[in-house]
């Protein structure tokens, strides 16, 4: 009995080896679980940053072990910390068609130098209304939010140039241009697709709008940055050239093949910055977090820049694509472009070289509304065959192979970029959408593990009713074949994702913030600061949180439809703990304040009464005795304002005004 | 209670901590830190009235420096009044009144600049902990916070 497993075992690794599997049990090698084991105190080897798709927000797992660190708020309200709640990030949420509390997060990257991980920023795009944060990676914490106007569906973002000097935006969804009223069927004469490029401050991070590319009413997909020699270009995927605007699923099939858009963003730099702009009135906000001041500064901007192909030679140019491709991924060395082709059953390869000897020997096939196209043949390097059915995703390992994924075969295909051969080929469970291999479409990729992130669970984990988890899959990609290691459930529907090595983040990272450069107008520093001031029908409330009391906890003299303001200030300085601070009734969320931070939560009372409030985060042995008591009397009563924390009745009074 | 029970008490806490710690970063410090149970107990003891930290030898002025104890103020007001008084009465923590003659100098600076160290290893800090229940936060005093805290101490003992 003893020897059957192990034979069992044996029998599972060889049917492993000779055929493609699709059951779980033999798709797993013996010492799979060594590999992703980390034990408990130490830590994970890479941070793996993954989009948050309908959820709004960015998750972090590490890798190998598909453990959740933290799940970054970004697009979406978090009632979790109050983010998109409390005064200080409510503007966060804020665009030109006011406040939108919601969106679809599709895509990551992490900012470069020379094309590497530089392990400041983190860039997020919202496909719904279209936006693009910025995350900074000491804090965890998203800083800006900038919308993109004269678009929609922000897809093919937000990718980056190599030095991050431009994250991109690139319309699925093309709409017209300002703010004329036209009908939906008018979309060829009337509907543009555009691609932005919103300029970083090498030192800040700040983000800008310094461009937009007006093209042909066409679904622009995703993108990437040119690298190496290529650094001067960016390429777009494009789909529903056939320019249908009623049922896309049949409609924008017709044709065999689209375009790869290849952009020269140094051009369009240099056609901006002399003025061949038209600067067209585009309202969009942008809303940047100030961590001295905690505050959120939103201003509505009024213009961008667009270029016109027409008036912009050399600027842009159409590589014919098969057929309605999806991914649009550079390899490592920045020559070869890979265009997956959702419908085809090949994966196109073109070469930059190709490319750029084609444009100067002007081999074109025509034009596309005055872009010229370059002949398919002239621009191709060569092409995968019989690769699998529905390509959408290819990664790199840095070593000359590149990972597509293959939605409808439901598998990941490593092949050679030399000679487009096919190395191996390995299952996922089920439907893969986005690879991601660490550093992956950097220059250097890190390499070591691929991970896949499907789009159907079915009966990967426990059924929790008709909603389930999607999965990841962890893999090996150390040898010549994959070797899965893992399944993990993740947040939200994550589509692209991006990874790090950990000692390149984990050194920085802020354990608190410092209180004496606490510069909210409304910090109290000390207990002996705090307050509560009436003014009209608004209370602010200075308190602060400390282990284990709040000042004051005692407040009285509020009146029913009063704006009661709690600023509350953890004194705090030890890394690990916040406070939270609820209020019953509250009709928004709680407050998570960071060791050193000043947070408010708005509140307003619709009932008379006794209204306790409390520390939500478990914080010390006497945590259950954080809390205090607000007294909400009639409007028109005469109860005078008076607070403090553990004074005589007699004590710290002040008349109400 | 004498000199010696403490030390031995001192000393087999810390040795039972080392003991149970997992870490090699754990096992360093411990070793570092208590004297040899051999040595002298009076010397022992003295090491003890200092505490656990970096501060071995603090010099103070006569008269007390009024800059560094208004600067200490000023630290007391946002990051310590919440919980210590500075009359001899117990809040969340003990009353300051008198701090200064109950413990030495460097105690007192290595108590609010390496904290949870000293929460873990000294006697008279457990025996603290035993009494107020909380961990008094480590609230990330720089050495010039410490010693202008002291300072302030000093004054408010009404030291010269």
């Amino acid at each position: 009995m003893k020897k059957f497993p192990l034979v069992l075992f044996a029998a599972s690794a060889v049917a492993m080896q000779s055929c493609k599997m699709k059951d779980t049990e033999s798709a797993v090698s013996g010492d799979a679980a060594s590999k992703v084991y980390v034990a408990p105190g130490k830590h994970d080897e890479f941070y793996n940053f993954v989009s948050g798709g309908f959820n709004g927000q960015v998750s972090v797992y590490g890798l190998p072990s598909g453990r959740l660190l933290k799940v970054i708020p970004v697009f979406s309200l978090n009632p979790e910390n109050g983010y998109g709640y409390s005064e200080e990030t409510k503007d966060m949420l804020k665009t030109s068609a006011g406040y939108v509390p919601w969106d679809d997060q599709h895509h990551l990257e992490l900012s470069q130098t020379n094309g590497e991980h530089d392990g400041r920023w983190l860039f997020a795009n919202a496909n719904n209304t279209p936006r693009v944060a910025r995350i900074d990676l000491t804090t965890f914490k998203t800083m800006e939010i900038i919308e993109i106007p004269n678009s929609g569906g922000n897809h093919s973002s937000p990718f980056i140039t190599e030095n991050t000097e431009y994250v991109v935006a690139g319309t699925r969804f093309s709409v017209p241009m300002g703010t004329e009223d036209v009908p939906i069927n008018s979309f060829k004469q009337n509907f543009k697709s555009t691609a932005s490029f919103i300029s970083v401050d090498k030192n800040t991070g700040g983000m800008k709008i310094a461009f937009q590319i007006m093209l042909p009413g066409m679904n622009l997909d995703l993108s990437h940055s040119g690298k190496g020699p290529s650094h001067d270009w960016f390429f777009f995927s494009t789909y529903n050239t056939e320019q249908a605007n009623t049922l896309l699923e049949v409609n924008a099939s017709q044709k065999d093949k689209d375009f790869i858009v290849a952009v020269n963003w140094k051009k369009a730099e240099e056609y901006a910055n002399s003025g061949k702009g038209k600067k067209l009135p585009s309202q969009y906000m942008h809303n940047v977090y100030n961590e001295e001041t905690q505050n959120t500064n939103s201003v509505i901007e009024n213009e961008t820049i667009v270029l016109d192909p027409k008036d912009c030679p050399d600027m842009v140019y159409m590589i014919p694509c098969p057929k309605s491709p999806h991914g649009c991924d550079v390899d490592p060395t920045g020559e070869y472009i890979v265009g997956s082709g959702k419908l085809a059953a090949l994966i196109p390869v073109f070469s930059f070289t190709k490319l750029q000897s084609a444009i100067q020997g002007k081999k074109f096939e025509g034009d596309y509304y005055g872009i010229p196209v370059v002949k398919y043949e002239e621009a191709l390097h060569g092409e995968v065959q019989k690769p699998g059915l529905g390509p959408l995703h290819t990664e790199f390992d840095g070593k000359g192979n590149a990972y597509t994924s293959f939605f409808i075969s439901s598998e990941v295909v490593k092949w050679s970029i030399k000679d487009l051969k096919v190395i191996d080929r390995s299952p996922t469970f089920y439907s893969v959408g986005h690879l991601m291999v660490p550093g992956g479409d950097t220059r250097k990729p890190y390499g070591k593990y691929l991970v896949a992130y499907n789009k159907i669970t079915k009966d990967r984990y426990l059924p929790t009713g008709p909603e389930l988890a999607q999965s990841a899959q962890l893999y090996s990609i150390e040898g010549d074949k994959m070797q899965l290691l893992l399944d993990f459930p993740t947040f939200g529907e994550p589509h692209y994702a991006q990874a790090i090595p950990a000692e390149k983040l984990a050194p920085k990272s802020v354990k608190i913030y410092d209180i004496m450069k606490n510069k909210n107008p409304y910090v109290s520093m000390g207990e002996k600061a705090t307050k509560v001031v009436r003014n009209g029908n608004r209370v602010d409330v200075y308190m602060t949180a400390i282990r284990s009391h709040l000042t004051p906890d005692n407040i009285e003299g509020i009146y029913v439809g009063d704006e009661v303001y709690f600023h509350v200030t953890n004194l705090e300085q030890d890394w690990d703990v916040p406070h939270g601070f609820a209020v019953k009734n509250a009709a928004n969320a709680e407050l998570l304040i960071m060791p050193g931070e000043t947070t408010t939560l708005k509140f307003v009372p619709t009932k008379q009464g006794i209204y306790p409030f409390y520390c939500t985060d478990f914080c010390s042995a006497l945590h259950q005795e954080m809390q205090g008591y607000m007294r909400v009397s009639p409007r028109g009563s005469n109860v005078p304002l008076k607070f403090g924390t553990n004074v005589a009745d007699s004590a710290k009074v002040t008349a109400s005004k | 209670m004498n000199i010696k029970t403490i030390v031995f008490i001192a000393l087999t806490a810390s040795v039972s901590f080392a003991s149970c710690g997992g870490s090699n970063e754990e096992k360093k410090d411990t070793t570092q830190t208590p004297p040899p149970a051999a040595a002298a107990p009076a010397a022992a003891a003295a090491e003890d009235a200092k505490g656990h930290g970096k501060f071995t030898n603090v010099e103070l002025t006569h008269p007390i420096d009024a800059k560094m104890a208004s600067a200490g103020e000023k630290v007391y007001d946002v990051k310590c009044a919440s919980c210590h008084k500075l009359s001899d009465e117990k809040m969340v923590g003990p009353g300051w009144k008198g701090v200064t003659d109950r413990r030495s100098p460097e105690w007192i600076m290595n108590f609010v600049t390496n904290t949870d160290e000293m929460l873990d290893k000294d006697a008279e800090a457990q025996a603290m902990l035993e009494v107020c229940m909380v961990r008094m936060p480590n609230q990330n005093l720089s050495d010039q916070d410490a010693r202008d805290i002291l300072e302030f101490m000093r004054k408010n003992d009404g030291k010269n």
